[in-house]
């Protein structure tokens, strides 16, 4: 080899070196398409059930394989943000619909319109479908949720005589506060009816707040979003509140815990009710101790029936990946309705699609899948994830206030202003034009 | 000596604040041990003891079950020794360098330093991630290597500088009036001297290493290649909810290879720290 060449060789190994390597899904030598799915299911069941649907998909599609790769829910819009910046992302993507918002609008993913099946669309609501579009594009298939419920302890609600709500006849939140007081009355000094794990103050405080019909956020004419306090606002906080502060029927130390806090308390009778989400009933299950009898109530109504809001789980395809048709396609196998009762239970949450949520296994009364499976046409998008600077009005205006307003150092006047004018200064630096 | 004489009960005051500071270190550790060997329900028990009172290994087969913790050790465990190979041999001389040459180069590498110190981790990433995939170092440990090495060398040389300035220059000269080489003054009197800061870098940049999470989420996209921090994290779900027995089993085994590199080193690490302690 001449010195020229030796030289041009050496060349075009440092310029390969230094290129950038391919985004996302690739294209083996033998034709072999390879797409990358993260998904961030945790649980051993879920986690089993992914796996499996994903050995089925290559096993049937030798040409299309997928590789599964788990992420973490704590630190996925980290991990993703840079991914999408380095053009590395996986090609599908797990993840939640309040995640979603600030990677549509960067353009990290693909609008789905285009790709998904027909079968597929008009199998998931279009109330599921409003959580996963931004604009004019649909950035994700949501495809699992869950409802807040009240897990209860049987055996203490039998013996106080209390009527026990159902889908059909919830309680209403009024209802709700006088059962709570009689409980907690019949249950004897250090103990209470309800335990509100409130560490994530806003996000239940707005969800429940549905079903009263509160809204807090309201697009105006000219389109921008604004916040409001009104009555119907003021249900639910102010029911949780009374009960913390004026009947004692909830205590003032779980308000800063997660749900898992609550659950040593209410197994050891110490709590009647826990408001938790729907998954929970796997954490029940694996520890409660022999002989505890628990059942699933619906949370309470208001002037708007059971309605709350979720934000569900989502699939998502990245924008770089250049087999977005190859992907869509395992997708709507993985949500194919079998498969995603497979991926429900796994995840002890509802499926979105109606064909799914039919599935009598979904609808069994054992371990509470009846009650929740009755829940799921009173979902709603969650009121507030896809507005503008509802990170920072959350983290710096909503969650202090209401923690406060819910321990009792400060009352409905200061809530209300703090949500209401910090909160709109907050939005307004956001929605400039 | 009679100035640092303490009266009986002092004595016992220093002992008593000793022993706080020890159980408030300690706590979190023993927690951790006494939650691994907890069975489910017992994890949920409203009175919780520090001797769990059904002891089980369930937590651990669990663990291993359900996530690849070997295989996610062994990546750690090579990054973590490759970078504090990497970042001690080229901290090494750099600090002697330094040490010994008072003068812009030691105010400049000082100055790298502290602002080295001063950028988070999230402000250099993305930049970061872009450097590496230009090399074709995304999703390799070779990569993550060399990140490492980058992110502990500003700090081991530091730790480097003043266990280097704590040897007296007079030792060397002494053994170069002896007919002693540059070489020969450098590896038969300097560098026993150096030896225990030395291993207290290292230890420190393996401990980094092996510690170190964001990074390795980032820059790792399969699994064969994540490390045992990365794989940890499989065991949360959202909203703060873990599945604790098998995260507080996987927790504590992946904290023993620090301890056992800690009791191990314990002695030539309090001789490097003290190194330096007492001006000659």
């Amino acid at each position: 080899m001449s010195r020229a060449r030796l030289l041009a060789a050496v060349l075009t190994a440092l310029a390969l070196l230094l290129t950038g390597c391919a985004p996302g899904g690739e294209r083996r030598a033998d034709g072999t398409v390879r797409l990358r799915f993260q998904s961030l299911a945790w649980q051993k069941e879920s986690v089993d059930a992914n796996k499996r649907l994903v050995a089925e998909w290559n096993a049937r599609h030798p040409d299309i394989q997928v590789e599964y790769v788990q992420g973490s829910w704590d630190s996925v819009h980290d991990q993703l943000l840079t991914s999408f910046e380095g053009g590395e992302a996986p090609d599908i993507i797990h993840d939640a619909s309040d995640d979603l918002a600030d990677f549509a609008h960067g353009g990290h993913l693909a609008d789905l319109r285009p790709l998904l099946s027909e079968r597929l669309r008009a199998d998931i609501p279009a109330r599921s479908w409003e959580t996963t579009t931004f604009g004019e594009g649909v950035y994700g298939v949501p495809f699992l949720q869950e409802p807040r419920v009240l897990i209860a302890n049987r055996k203490i609600l039998q013996a106080s005589g209390v009527r026990v709500p159902t889908p059909r006849k919830p309680w209403s939140w009024a209802e709700f506060r006088q059962v709570a007081r009689e409980l907690t009355r019949a249950m004897g000094p250090g103990r209470h009816a309800v335990a509100w794990p409130l560490r994530e103050p806003v996000s239940v405080s707005l969800n429940l707040g549905l079903s009263a019909g509160g809204r807090l956020f309201h697009r105006e004419p000219d389109g921008r979003v604004t916040v409001r306090f009104t009555e119907a606002d003021a249900v639910v906080p102010g029911t949780v509140r009374a009960q913390v502060v004026e009947d004692g029927s909830a205590p003032r130390t779980t308000l800063g815990s997660g749900g898992s806090d609550t659950l040593p308390g209410f197994f050891a009778g110490r709590y009647a009710m826990v408001p938790l989400g729907f998954a929970y009933r796997q954490q029940i299950v694996q520890q409660a101790p022999e002989g505890f009898e628990w059942t699933v109530l619906p949370a309470p109504a208001g002037s708007g029936g059971l309605a709350q809001g979720v934000s569900p789980q989502t699939l998502s395809i990245a924008a770089d990946s250049p087999y977005k048709k190859e992907a869509a396609a395992f997708l709507d196998f993985l949500l194919q309705p079998r498969n995603m009762v497979l991926l429900a239970r796994g995840d002890w949450m509802l499926p979105t699609g109606t064909a799914a949520l039919a599935d009598p296994s979904l609808r069994t009364e054992r371990d509470g899948w009846a009650t929740g499976a009755a829940l799921a046409a009173h979902l709603r998008p969650a009121p507030a994830p896809s507005v503008r600077g509802y990170p920072e009005w959350k983290d710096k205006v909503a969650t202090p206030a209401f923690q406060e307003f819910y321990s009792g150092a400060i009352d409905t006047v200061e809530l209300r202003r703090r949500l209401v004018e910090d909160g709109n200064r907050v939005l307004a630096r956001y929605q400039r034009r | 000596m009679s100035a640092f004489r303490t009266t009986r009960p002092a004595r016992l005051g220093q002992y008593l604040a000793l022993l706080a500071y020890l159980a408030f270190l300690a706590f979190p550790f023993l927690w951790l041990v006494s939650t691994a060997f907890k069975p489910a329900p017992e994890l949920a028990s409203l009175h919780p003891t520090w001797i769990p009172r059904e002891p089980t290994l369930a937590n651990f087969r669990q663990a291993f079950a359900e996530q690849p913790l070997l295989r996610a050790a062994g990546n750690s465990l090579v990054a973590a020794l490759a970078a504090a190979l990497i970042a001690v041999a080229v901290a090494t001389p750099l600090a002697y360098v330094t040490a010994r040459r008072r003068g812009k180069l030691a105010a400049a590498a000082t100055g790298w330093v502290v602002i080295s110190q001063a950028f988070p981790f999230v402000l250099v990433i993305i930049p970061l991630f872009l450097v590496l995939k230009r090399l074709h170092l995304i999703n390799s440990l070779a990569g993550l290597v060399l990140v490492y090495v980058v992110w502990s060398l500003p700090f081991a040389l530091w730790m480097l500088m003043g266990y280097v300035r704590a040897v007296p220059a007079e030792l060397e000269e002494a053994a170069a009036v002896d007919g002693a080489g540059r070489l020969r003054t450098l590896v038969s009197v300097t560098a026993p001297l150096l030896a225990p800061g030395i291993v207290a870098t290292a230890l420190f940049a393996f401990v980094t290493a092996w510690n170190e999470f964001f990074f390795a989420l980032v820059l790792l996209k399969t699994p064969e290649k994540q490390t045992l921090p990365v794989v940890l994290t499989h065991f949360l779900g959202a909203e703060g909810v873990a599945d604790l027995g098998p995260l507080a089993a996987a927790a504590f085994l992946a904290t023993l290879p620090s301890l056992v590199v800690f009791a191990l080193l314990q002695r030539r690490i309090t001789g490097g720290v003290l190194a330096g302690a007492v001006k000659s």
